[in-house]
């Protein structure tokens, strides 16, 4: 046969292109050659972000490849993260303010024994097993039945909100067991190993980019799969895809319920990272910045949303010295810009300044995002006579 | 059915195949043999004759009617045109048998065993009933290879999709259904870019990737050039008898080429639908020459 086979056969891009293969030699470099050597500062930052652009990762995955909205990534993110936190609050141990068993917290409430759901939270282990179970669980049950009631679009969007809002009212009562709107703070040690150290700091941080190089891979696989074709099939056009005999429901819960468990990994994270957590990780201004960094560096590419979570805060933590008081328009403006000229983001830009190799341009084309309000299309097409 | 006669069953069907090779079934309607056989839950069943029954089908819209008591008797191997106003309920037709629009009243029933109206949309379509949609549905990020990929009749299950590979058979049935579709060159152009005429023919590649029993096909060719619409027709004609089709149109240029092109000339049957239900049925001449038919649609 003479028709072209080979860029058929080949888009299967290979996981780990020449371009992937550079990209995690530089990645790991800096990684183990660099931060190190960097400032206590700037550690934490990176690695803060770090965990950032996991999230970042995971929204891409439900939002630019499959077309879903979250506005509720960060109730997820904060569930791993009260997980991880749980752990850090009974490795104080006796060290706390009032010397007790109990987490501070608790002994202020007058409470005498630990709630139910701290069984077990002295376990490291039980942490990890937690950090993705919770997020997961609550994913798959909210996505089981958001999806199969056929919630769609913004319809969609605006419940993730809600969602993350009633959690986070949740969470703000001392007496759901989380430590209210204090929340979890004042961490000594994790692995019985102090967590204040440049060490301790600085492994964490390279375990950050270590699960985000891992995360990365594991995108890449999915969205090159054909369960991937799939998803971005599921954004295009929903019912040619139910009419083509894929039952759409196990699609879209699949990568919900992985995009949120990649969501509580992150916040497992950043918890020891940053040394608190409290429930403003729920507030939905929290999960639309997830949105906007996703946005910002370019849906439906993977390298896209994590560049976009390094430039948004690394220009917020910027910003925030400088002129604090004007951050959030600067942000708003930003998300504007970026919807009305950059539908591709910070990726479609560079693209479009070096359109060089074919491969690109297929890939690029093939991994164009619908513009911004394609995910709230009702798939309307021959539902009338 | 008792094991004996299972057992002569099979035992006729050993012989039968014997003359006529392993493929052969005695599955499709028409065919002289039957042998005793299981019917399978999930496999349609169409050892009478026919492929889709639709039987006194109503459904309303807070009050308007789109359906009135509806049949429709389509036979295996059928080429089947419907005609109809604006609004007479073809689509909503189309939307009850693929499971979109669950009917208040009636049956449908694909082959003899398949309860329609039981099932979702996807488990239609792996039943094999394909759809085309008025508009030209394709996934516009998706190059034109990538789209007939998906439609291919695979195991559709998430974690198989996870680590599919394609086989070489598929990737023949791909090739083939590209050059019959002729966009063998614009394999790996993406979807969007195609035109209009292309798309829709993108989209009915895809329906035969499913390899369907049952087509359906919704105004099939609307935006097409004139040339287009004469290739359509040929493929159509090309699918009659190995495919049972539904061809809903308003082209009657196109519904005459249908009717009056490929094997069956005399026996192809036109469907009117009026208001929810049908108006008449029977051949092209008598429809057109229908009195009431005139008035509702034809009408001057």
């Amino acid at each position: 046969m003479t028709i072209n086979t080979q860029p058929m056969l080949g888009q299967t891009h290979s996981l780990l292109s020449p371009m992937v293969r550079w990209g995690l030699l530089l990645s790991l470099a800096v990684l183990f050659g660099v931060i190190p050597f960097l400032p206590d500062f700037y550690v934490t930052l990176i690695g803060k972000i770090m965990c950032f652009a996991i999230c970042a990762l995971a929204m891409d995955l439900i939002w630019g490849y499959t077309g879903i909205l979250s506005l509720g990534h960060g109730l997820f993110f904060a569930l791993g993260g009260y997980a991880m936190g749980m752990y850090l609050m009974r490795q104080i141990g006796r060290d706390g303010v009032y010397k007790s068993d109990l987490p501070d917290f608790m002994v202020f409430l007058d409470w005498k024994e630990l709630p139910w759901h701290w069984t077990g939270s002295e376990h490291f282990l039980w942490a990890l097993l937690l950090m993705v179970a919770a997020p997961g669980i609550l994913a798959f049950v909210f996505g089981y039945f958001a999806f199969r009631s056929r919630i769609k679009g913004v319809y969609f969007s605006i419940i993730t909100q809600a969602l993350t809002f009633a959690a986070m009212l949740l969470f703000f009562r001392n007496e759901t067991g989380f430590g209210g709107n204090n929340g979890f703070t004042d961490f000594k040690r994790i692995v019985d190993i102090p967590i204040a150290t440049p060490s301790m700091r600085i492994s964490l941080c390279i375990i950050s980019g270590l699960v985000l190089i891992a995360f990365y891979l594991i995108a890449r696989y999915l969205v090159q799969s054909k369960y991937g074709r799939v998803l971005q099939a599921i954004r295009d056009a929903e019912t040619r895809v139910l009419f083509t005999g894929y039952n759409t429901l196990w699609y879209k819960l699949s990568i919900w319920t992985i995009s949120a468990m990649m969501c509580g990994v992150a916040g497992a994270l950043y918890v020891p990272q940053v040394g608190i957590i409290n429930p403003s990780e729920m507030s939905p201004a929290a999960s639309i910045e997830i949105a906007i960094w996703a946005a910002v560096g370019g849906r439906a590419t993977l390298i896209g949303p994590i560049l976009g979570a390094f430039f948004v805060n690394g220009a917020k933590s910027w910003f925030t010295v400088a002129f604090p008081e004007f951050w959030l328009y600067f942000l708003g403006a930003l998300f504007i810009l970026v919807t009305l000229f950059l539908p591709q983001g910070i990726i479609g830009l560079i693209r479009k300044r070096s359109p060089k190799s074919d491969a690109n341009k297929q890939e690029s084309a093939s991994s164009t995002p619908p513009p911004v309000a394609a995910n709230a299309d009702p798939q309307a097409q021959g539902s009338q006579a | 059915m008792t094991p004996d006669l299972l057992d002569a069953g099979a035992k006729r069907l050993a012989e039968y195949r014997e003359k006529h090779g392993a493929e052969a079934t005695a599955q499709s309607g028409g065919q002289a043999a039957s042998f005793a056989r299981v019917v399978q839950p999930n496999v349609v069943d169409t050892a009478s004759g026919g492929i889709l029954y639709v039987d006194e089908v109503t459904v309303s819209f807070d009050g308007f009617r789109a359906l009135n008591k509806l049949s429709l008797d389509i036979r295996v191997g059928e080429l089947r045109c419907i005609i109809g106003p604006n609004g007479a309920g073809k689509t909503t037709m189309m939307d009850v048998i693929t499971g979109k629009t669950k009917p208040d009243s009636g049956k449908a029933f694909f082959g003899s065993n398949i309860d329609l109206l039981r099932l979702r949309e996807s488990e239609i379509a792996e039943r094999g009933i394909g759809r085309k949609f008025q508009k030209p549905t394709v996934f516009e990020h998706l190059s034109v290879f990538e789209n007939l990929e998906l439609a291919a009749k695979t195991d559709r299950r998430v974690r198989r999709t996870m680590f599919a590979k394609l086989t070489a058979s598929e990737l023949d049935q791909l090739h083939s259904t590209m050059k019959l579709i002729q966009l063998a060159q614009q394999s790996a152009r993406v979807a969007g870019n195609l035109s209009h005429g292309q798309k829709q023919w993108l989209e009915i590649g895809m329906l035969l990737m499913q390899k369907p029993q049952l087509l359906l096909l919704d105004e099939p060719v609307a935006g097409m050039t004139d040339e287009e619409t004469e290739r359509t027709a040929e493929l159509f004609l090309s699918l009659e008898g190995k495919h049972s089709l539904v061809v809903v149109e308003h082209d009657m240029k196109f519904i005459g080429e249908l009717v009056n092109g490929g094997q069956r000339v005399k026996k192809k049957i036109v469907t009117v639908l009026h208001e929810g239900s049908v108006l008449a049925e029977g051949s092209l001449a008598d429809v057109q020459s229908n009195d009431r038919v005139i008035e509702v649609y034809l009408g001057r």
